[in-house]
């Protein structure tokens, strides 16, 4: 099982959202897809997409503005 | 969540266009599927070359209120056009072109970017993919 990351720093609406997608879409079963970034609104939204794709949310934290989701595909 | 949005580009302004791109691109990365139909003014935009090269649909002052809005967005960190349309692409997103519209303009598919373009079409491929969307929007 690999260990995927994504880095949305500095990215905006659409960007961390379409790049997690991205990532999901080519991680195999099992894989973890780790993303971080600023953009305020995706902290709440990337769950959401999680949610609505049927995937398993591990964890979100913020630290200084900074948040980091983990995704299980 | 399946489900499908289905977009009327029927502006070929650059925020409108804009508009369509976010929310498509939000619906494939939210597992929906999404379809773009462009018609009018928004299929000027598919030309070669064209994409970006829309008015702002306010304020445009000659170009100006454009330039601007263009700095802003750049300083905000907000992704290109171009970029958004590649991953509209990738995530397996439609591009629909209106066969009217290009027969009006005199438009010809070798004008186009027709290696994006899944179908060249009219109104009944739009109410085709329209009547099993769950969202549809005319921008």
């Amino acid at each position: 099982m690999a260990e995927i990351k994504v880095d949305c720093t500095g990215e905006t609406c659409p960007v961390p959202l379409v790049e997690t997608r991205k990532a999901l879409r080519k991680a195999k079963e099992g894989d973890i897809v780790e993303v971080i970034g600023t953009h305020p609104a995706s902290k709440k939204e990337i769950p959401m997409a999680v949610k609505a794709l049927g995937l398993e949310l591990i964890d979100v934290q913020e630290e200084g503005g900074m948040w980091k989701i983990k995704i299980r595909k | 969540m399946a489900g499908k949005v289905t977009i009327i580009v029927h502006s070929g302004d650059m925020d409108k266009v804009y508009s369509a791109f976010i929310v498509a691109n939000g619906a494939l990365a939210m597992g929906m599927e999404a379809s773009l139909f462009f018609t009018f003014w928004g299929l000027q935009r598919l030309k070669k070359g064209e994409l970006g090269k829309g008015p702002l649909s306010k304020m445009n002052m000659l170009g100006l209120g454009k330039w601007m809005v263009k700095r802003r967005m750049k300083k905000a960190g907000a992704a290109s056009l171009e970029r958004l349309l590649q991953d509209f692409h990738e995530l397996g997103g439609k591009i629909l072109a209106c066969d009217m519209t290009m027969q009006i303009m005199g438009i010809k598919k070798e004008d186009l970017r027709d290696d994006l373009i899944s179908d060249y079409c009219a109104v009944g491929t739009y109410i085709d993919e329209a009547k099993d969307s769950t969202i549809t929007l005319f921008i």
